[in-house]
């Protein structure tokens, strides 16, 4: 059982890929990072697996922070998966 | 105080320098900088260009970029303009106002606002091909390399 729903957002390619702009998910024990999270919504779906490409700079923010791979999340969080900016 | 906005609607540079003037007379000295699409990208002519972004996260990192750059110089006022969704070539995309007493600080912190606004508010642009097609802008590390001359934004 999850601890639970944490929010996930997603922009540009990875938004495409994965089919959705946005999802709750119900956040497992023993995912505590960015990283571990990354990981683990991965194996949620083939366009997942798509989107959340390994090897790719994927950047982060949690709760609309910047956040590395090793930055906590907890449940009640929105933590979003983008692309390297491209704006100006 | 800046004036920081997202927005689909075009903007005016000339309205918004008078804004940010506002009949004072200390002011001295503006930098701008004026952002347009271009209509060739990669030797590949464009005929759109789609700018998304993170609603709520992108205010928040464009006034962080802003009392970044009003704690490093004597600004008297700035704006940040920054336009979503579909632009054709030519439009306006985004404009940096800095004011300040004296030239250089103006002009260096116009320079420091677009350098920073570029790599740290969380926009993304996809182009229409006049080929056919669609492509996401990748992020380029001339950019990268442009905005750390400034130091770097938390996390990005």
């Amino acid at each position: 059982m999850g601890r639970g729903s944490i929010k996930i957002l997603y922009f540009a390619w990875l938004r495409e890929r994965v089919g959705v702009s946005e999802e709750d998910v119900d956040l497992p024990e023993g995912i505590g990072t960015v990283g571990a999270l990354q990981d683990w919504l991965r194996g949620r779906s083939p366009r997942h697996a798509a989107g959340l490409v390994t090897g790719m700079t994927i950047r982060c923010a949690v709760n609309q922070e910047f956040a590395g791979p090793d930055e906590a999340v907890r449940p009640g969080d929105e933590v979003a998966f983008f692309p390297p900016v491209t704006g100006g | 105080m800046a004036s920081v906005r997202v927005q689909a609607a075009d903007f005016d540079i000339g309205a918004e320098t008078r804004a940010l003037t506002g009949g004072r007379a200390d002011i001295g000295a503006i930098g701008s900088f004026l952002g347009t699409v271009r209509d060739i990208a990669g030797g590949r002519r464009i005929t759109a260009m789609t700018l998304e972004h993170y609603p709520g996260m992108t205010e928040r990192s464009m006034a962080r970029i802003a009392a970044e750059a009003e704690g490093r110089w004597p600004l008297l006022g700035c704006t940040l303009i920054h336009r979503i969704g579909r632009l054709l070539p030519g439009e306006n995309i985004v404009l940096v106002l800095a004011a300040s007493p004296h030239r250089h600080a103006a002009l260096e912190a116009a320079g420091f606002l677009i350098d920073w606004l570029k790599t740290a508010a969380p926009f993304w642009k996809m182009e229409e091909f006049a080929d056919g097609g669609t492509g996401w802008v990748e992020a380029r590390d001339t950019d990268g390399a442009a905005a750390a001359r400034w130091g770097t934004f938390p996390g990005a």
